[in-house]
């Protein structure tokens, strides 16, 4: 149990980084609440497992520090570190029984065979893996060998923290959902730290309290599901979170107003005085975009029906503004229409950051 | 259920292949067998002998003792390749520019023509002009494998193991690189040491390459003849006869067509019995 504290964190595969891009990882610093659940969010390549590495100690960062409750943990190897990971792919010993390779962090720590017993048959009953204990781990199915992954991090007591990294690649459509859910019941059960790498931002909304999202070695916001998504701190999170993502449109500002196509538009933040070298940009979500009687002109491009609501695509000056409409609701096929931006729900973006 | 479905045509496809392994194995083969059971003395003369060169063979000592050298020689060069094909594989640098070297080096011997092996160590090995053989020599040891079973044996020992080592080496690597990172990663995470390591993953991971290495450096060791005919023929005396060597000896050079055949039929049938206990054996677990 501890928290983490990356202070000043930055990271680069190279041997002497110079340029920005030649860092992996961005300098960041980031703290992990004790027993709190995290996602780390973002698309392939975007320093998510090198941060994950960090954090366990299978790579040292280039600058900054480790700390865990205060104790700095930078030179700490991992296996003194007391976490757990679960990797992508399932990592189990073949030869082994499901006991066996339950057992085996604890044998491995040289703990006596009764304290062992008891340990092994606790996590088995959490994982429901109880009637598989003494079977050869290499004969299970593919979720079978994750929740191996997983109890063999978990039957530790000591564990301060558990990551996992992609732990639903391999895992049926069908079963994902069972697993996310075992996860959510553990974390509520064990009161552990856990972090949760992603790309699917439907496993790390449902799974953690606070969704950390990364783009290009950074970390673009840290917050609250409902936060990323009422309030996304710059336009990749808004874009990234969100099926569609946030419109995303280029718009002017003159004296503290905000125009977009000639129209002036009403939004949440403001921004006194524009500046020739920023990029200024407004973001609404299709959610909060209506149909109306009067507003911006645009010209609808297409409709497609997703089920419960259809998603509009519309077209103004060669910006792709979508929005949703209610199944019931009524939608000129083609042509033009108007369209107005909830004004609660629509923000300035300064070079892509929220003025 | 399974609807099985009859098509005669498919024999078209294999008979190239039966006929070529026809000519090449089965009729040889069959030709063998009919020498096995009867006696010659040229000309084409045959008359019928039943068993009794397949008596002759297995109540021979001599057979007995060639025998015996053989698996002698087997065992020895298993016990040392395959545990040192191990060790230097795991010794071997998994990534940057020195694998390919790693690997060419170990290949070498591997790409050098058996009698050519045989000749190099012969040389090699001479106690009086040889690198080895005077190097031993000058140490205060006194070794001539032209004249010591000892000598004959050490040097026959170090030839197949210098030979062939690399093939288990190889074979090894092979298994080791196909371990993805993730498995070295959640070992040092759940505190496993080397030796752990080694047990319950690379161990494991490799046990497939494993058995066909073993397997292979059985049969090819069992059946060895170049290297050992070039380097001792057989001596000194008949010290270093192995079964194959010992077999060109009867029906060669005392042209004793029938009970070479037997004994080449026994000489098989060994081989391909202790194969398949060397197979069952490692496989065994992999089935329940």
């Amino acid at each position: 149990m501890a928290r983490i504290h990356l202070d000043q964190i930055r990271h680069s595969y190279l041997a002497s980084p110079s340029a920005e891009d030649d860092w992996a990882l961005k300098r960041l610093d980031l703290e992990w609440r004790d027993g709190g659940a995290y996602a780390l969010l973002g698309p392939s390549g975007c320093g998510k497992t090198t941060l994950l590495n960090i954090i366990s100690g299978l790579l040292q960062p280039t600058e900054g520090r480790v700390v865990f409750d205060g104790t700095d943990m930078t030179e700490v190897p991992p296996e003194a570190r007391n976490i757990a990971q679960v990797f992508q792919f399932p990592v189990i010993y073949d030869t082994m029984t499901v006991y066996d390779n339950l057992a085996f962090p604890l044998r491995n720590r040289g703990m006596e065979e009764r304290g062992v017993d008891a340990r092994v048959r606790e996590i088995a009953d959490m994982l429901d893996l109880t009637e598989t204990l003494g079977n050869r781990a290499a004969g299970l199915t593919a979720d079978g060998k994750q929740k191996i992954s997983l109890g063999r991090g978990l039957v530790r007591s000591d564990v301060n923290v558990i990551m996992f990294d992609e732990p639903l690649t391999v895992i049926d459509p069908h079963l994902k959902w069972v697993l996310r859910s075992k996860l959510k019941e553990l974390h509520q059960r064990i009161a552990r730290t856990m972090i949760y790498v992603t790309h699917d931002q439907t496993e790390a909304l449902t799974f953690a309290d606070r969704v950390v999202v990364m783009h290009e070695g950074q970390v673009v916001q840290s917050g609250t599901p409902v936060e990323l998504f009422e309030k996304p701190q710059h336009t990749f999170v808004g874009h990234f979170i969100g099926s569609p993502g946030m419109n995303v449109l280029p718009c002017m500002i003159d004296s503290g107003k905000c125009y977009f196509a000639g129209a002036e538009i009403k939004t949440s933040n403001t921004v006194s005085a524009g500046s020739k070298d920023t990029a200024y940009e407004i973001g609404i979500r299709p959610e909060f975009v209506k149909l109306s009687r009067k507003g911006i002109a645009v010209e609808i491009v297409k409709v497609a029906d997703a089920g419960r609501y259809r998603i509009v695509e519309a077209q103004r000056d060669g910006h792709t503004i979508r929005l949703l409409a209610k199944e019931d609701a009524e939608v000129p096929g083609r042509g033009t229409a108007h369209v107005s931006f909830d004004p609660g729900h629509t923000q300035i973006y300064a070079n892509g950051w929220l003025a | 259920m399974i609807r099985k479905t009859t098509n005669q045509k498919g024999w078209l496809f294999v008979a190239p292949v039966v006929l070529l392994v026809a000519f090449n194995a089965v009729i040889p083969l069959m030709t063998v067998v009919n020498y096995s059971i009867q006696e010659t003395f040229g000309d084409n003369v045959f008359f019928f002998e039943g068993v009794k060169w397949f008596e002759e063979v297995l109540h021979s000592e001599r057979f007995h003792a060639a025998l015996m050298r053989q698996l002698a020689f087997t065992g020895m060069i298993l016990a040392i390749e395959v545990p040192l094909g191990v060790a230097i594989a795991l010794a071997m640098p998994r990534k940057g520019p020195w694998v390919s070297v790693c690997l060419v080096l170990m290949a070498l011997p591997l790409l050098i023509p058996w009698n050519v092996v045989g000749a190099m160590w012969n040389i090699f090995a001479l106690p009086d002009i040889g690198l080895l053989g005077r190097t031993i020599n000058a140490l205060g040891i006194d070794y001539n494998f032209t004249r010591q079973p000892g000598s004959a044996w050490f040097t026959l020992i170090l030839m197949d193991v210098w030979h062939w080592t690399s093939l288990v080496v190889l074979l090894a690597y092979a298994g080791l690189s196909s371990i993805p990172d993730a498995f070295y990663q959640a070992a040092k995470i759940d505190g496993a040491g080397a030796w752990a390591i080694f047990r319950y993953i690379q161990l494991p991971k490799m046990k497939r390459v494993l058995t066909i290495a073993i397997l292979l450096r059985f049969m090819d060791s069992f059946m060895i003849y170049t290297e050992p005919f070039v380097l001792t023929g057989g001596g000194p005396g008949n010290s270093t006869t192995l079964l194959s060597i010992d077999l060109v000896k009867i029906a060669l050079g005392q042209f004793d067509l029938g009970p070479a055949a037997a004994m080449s039929l026994i000489y098989f049938l060994i081989i391909l019995l202790l194969s398949w206990v060397f197979y069952t054996l490692m496989t065994r677990n992999e089935a329940n």
